[in-house]
């Protein structure tokens, strides 16, 4: 991870208003920055809305980016994470002839388990760091995955 | 009280204090544009093109200092406006522009005159907003009216679909405001800003950086008071032009691309640069790396985004201009201005080795002297807009500017075009003056159809047409960076200029000598009507110095030294 290519994660506090998403993309969009992951949801009783962005860039440009979320007017706080609890959930669909107990055993260890059988198809949970979900869909690789789906991070500083 | 969403808007702009209101109605408008015919508050001024529109806007709200407002109406109307909001947004311009969009049930249908006016104008405004209840439209004009005036000013566009024009709803104006998420920052840190003061005391070279956010912040009186007890020379931006009197003896010019030989030396041998609302563009900074290389930075700024965007502040202090620098006043005794003696000797020896000026060795007439010469017979009298080019920098380089918010010029953007109509915007601000738009033969035609509303309206603005038969900048890049290939940039073919603005109703000089132009000049004062006074000028001649694009700033091209001036 050299300076210019620096994964970032940043919480934006925004008011839930429409177009408000576009506002705060289009930051990123403008300077050809790719947003990797992307997660809203409303605050309970509140009219504000927690954003968590990963993404990835230069340093500067992204501090950059950050002072103007700042300035966007329904923007109440922006936090550039130095020190977080990152979490991301993943749902998985394995065929029902695969091995499911060695893949439940597997989802237990990334806090998960099997949460859904059908008639052909297994729908398996987890929930980890981000890094650690990647780990987990490289060792699950062999029960052959039909469909894999990550909520993208969410993040709380510490 | 229970009016329509058009009613509203009137009521909402009366209560703003609007007395001016640019414009160009359409269908989706209409409702509001009824309610305009039914009211007797406000004048509206047609333009013929809704970018001279907003630009007339423009060159209203930087005269008056009050918030701009122009209204259009959907599609092309809108698409038409989006220079000028671009226009607006870069040199931090307060306006409000209304436009009209397709009733509530149409839209996304791909009716008729719609297009995504919000998601366009988001990148290129401060705010904006889609009106989709009348009931919500106190607020937002309110709102749109406080966030274009506050903090850094700029642009608020409103869409407002016609449905919600016509539907009734309860109208209150005397609302308190609610605006959590922006609270503009206006008071700088004052342990911050004694620390910068006695860095400032240290310090052997001190430069002021100013720049056209003490514009905004109308803080020239207290800037030109902290040069002063301060003793410390200043550069001036383009967008700062007039912040200090030309003939200030600490004034030591304009910086940048085509700044001064004294004020680009002088910003590359500084040990501390105290940047008063500037912004470090890359047209003032030259190379990066390069620029004020040795120097402290001292970066007050009302937006925080601007400070350390590009050169990195030792002392950033966020707050308005004027506060930070009554603040800053309030200190500076501690800074004894007999130390930059030598620091104001080594200045005025740059200024002396290579000063601003021009040569008159040609048969035609030389643009700096008929910028000179309006200076010299209007001076103060005048406000002076202009349009963009080589006739735009030699007008900062060469007017004698002696107030603020008497320059109206397009920094940013750099919009061919913007000139006359903000002129007229001008002159529907500041009748007592006289509205000079300096002009090229390139921009004058990209929206010469104003003449119609200065003669309409009566805005008597005198454009002075610096007639080099060339987009003479582009020209000047060609013939020094591109061996002389002058590419669609020769304009030999030209309208008879005397005649396009007679066809209108103004009137038109073609003048190519000293005497006819002062004729002409002191003519159309007098005839008080719009005019084109079309001047002769020497095709080839350069703005200089130049600093090359990316270069640094001690590195300029200079003008030929020759005999006589
Ligand atoms: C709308 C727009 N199009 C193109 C340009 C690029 N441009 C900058 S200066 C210039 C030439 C302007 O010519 P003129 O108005 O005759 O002024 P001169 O430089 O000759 O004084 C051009 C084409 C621009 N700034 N704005
Ligand atoms: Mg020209």
């Amino acid at each position: 991870m050299n300076d210019n290519n620096a994964r970032r994660v940043v919480s934006v506090i925004v008011v839930n208003e429409a177009s408000v998403l576009s506002r705060i993309t289009d930051l990123f969009s403008g300077r050809g920055y790719n947003i990797t992951s992307l997660t809203v949801a409303p605050i309970p009783e509140s009219k504000y809305s927690r954003l968590t962005i990963v993404t990835s860039g230069s340093v500067r440009v992204i501090e950059q980016i950050t002072k103007q979320l700042h300035k966007l007017i329904p923007v109440l706080r922006v936090y550039e994470h130095e020190d977080m609890v990152e979490k991301e959930m993943a749902l998985i669909k394995f065929p029902i002839s695969e091995n499911l107990s060695d893949i439940n055993t597997i989802c237990e260890a990334y806090n998960g388990k099997i949460v859904n059988v059908g008639e052909n198809v297994v729908i398996a949970m987890v929930s980890d760091e981000p890094k650690r979900i990647d780990n987990f869909l490289c060792a699950v690789k062999r029960y052959n995955p039909k469909e894999i789906v990550r909520s993208g991070a969410v993040a709380l500083e510490r | 009280m229970q009016i329509s969403g058009a009613q509203m808007v009137i009521e909402a702009l009366i209560a703003e204090g609007v007395d001016t209101v640019f414009g160009y109605p359409g269908g989706a408008i209409m409702n509001v544009y009824d309610a305009i015919y039914k009211q007797d508050k406000f004048r509206h001024i047609l333009t013929r093109h809704e970018q001279a529109a907003v630009h007339a806007a423009e060159g209203y709200a930087k005269v008056s200092a009050k918030v701009g407002v122009a209204m259009i109406t959907s599609g092309p109307g809108f698409t038409n406006a989006v220079t000028g909001l671009a226009d607006a947004y870069m040199d931090s311009i307060p306006l409000v522009v209304i436009s009209g969009q397709v009733p509530m049930s149409l839209i996304g249908t791909d009716a008729f005159q719609e297009i995504d006016a919000v998601g366009i104008s988001r990148s290129c405004t401060k705010h904006n907003y889609l009106v989709t209840d009348a009931a919500d439209l106190p607020r937002i004009l309110k709102e749109a009216f406080y966030i274009a005036r506050s903090g850094r000013p700029g642009p608020v566009h409103v869409d407002i679909p016609k449905d919600v024009t016509a539907q009734i709803a309860e109208y209150n104006y005397d609302i308190k405001l609610d605006l959590e998420t922006y609270k503009p920052h206006t008071k700088g840190n004052p342990r911050q800003i004694k620390k910068a003061i006695q860095a400032i005391a240290n310090s052997k070279r001190p430069v002021f950086y100013l720049g056209g956010g003490i514009i905004n912040s109308n803080a020239a009186d207290e800037v030109r008071e902290l040069v002063h007890k301060t003793g410390i020379p200043a550069v001036e931006t383009f967008m700062a032009r007039g912040t200090l009197v030309h003939d200030d003896a600490l004034l030591i010019g304009m910086l940048g691309m085509h700044g001064s030989y004294a004020a680009n030396m002088a910003m590359s041998e500084t040990d501390m640069v105290i940047a008063l609302g500037a912004r470090f563009d890359d047209r003032v900074t030259g190379k990066l790396s390069e620029f004020a290389k040795n120097a402290t930075v001292i970066h007050v700024d009302i937006d925080p985004a601007s400070i350390s965007k590009l050169v990195n502040a030792n002392f950033p202090i966020v707050g308005d201009i004027k506060n930070v620098v009554n603040d800053m006043l309030a200190q500076s005794s501690v800074i004894d201005a007999q130390n930059y003696e030598q620091w104001r000797e080594t200045i005025i020896n740059f200024n002396e080795l290579h000063p601003l000026t021009y040569y008159e060795d040609s048969e035609r007439l030389k643009p700096q002297w008929v910028i000179e010469r309006v200076g010299e017979l209007l001076g103060d009298d005048a406000n002076i807009s202009t349009d963009v080019g080589q006739h735009q920098m030699w007008t900062a380089q060469f007017y004698p500017f002696s107030r603020p918010r008497q320059f109206i010029s397009s920094g940013g953007l750099g919009t061919m075009g913007f000139g006359f109509p903000a002129a007229i915007g001008v002159k529907a601000a500041a009748p007592e003056k006289t509205s000079i738009n300096f002009t090229g033969d390139g921009s004058i035609l990209m929206n010469c159809q104003e003449l119609m509303t200065a003669v309409e309206k009566k805005l008597p603005v005198i454009n002075i047409i610096l007639n080099n038969n060339f987009l003479g900048m582009v020209r000047q890049w060609q013939t020094l960076f591109y061996d002389k290939r002058h590419s669609e940039t020769d304009l030999s073919v030209q309208p008879n200029f005397v005649k396009l603005a007679e066809a209108f109703g103004g009137i038109g000089y073609r003048v190519t000598t000293k005497e006819e132009f002062d004729a002409a000049l002191q003519d159309a004062i007098k005839k008080d009507v719009v005019a084109f006074i079309e001047v002769k000028v020497e095709r080839f001649e350069n703005v200089m110095p130049m600093v090359p694009s990316g270069g640094s700033l001690f590195n300029m091209m200079l003008l030929e030294k020759k005999e006589s001036k």
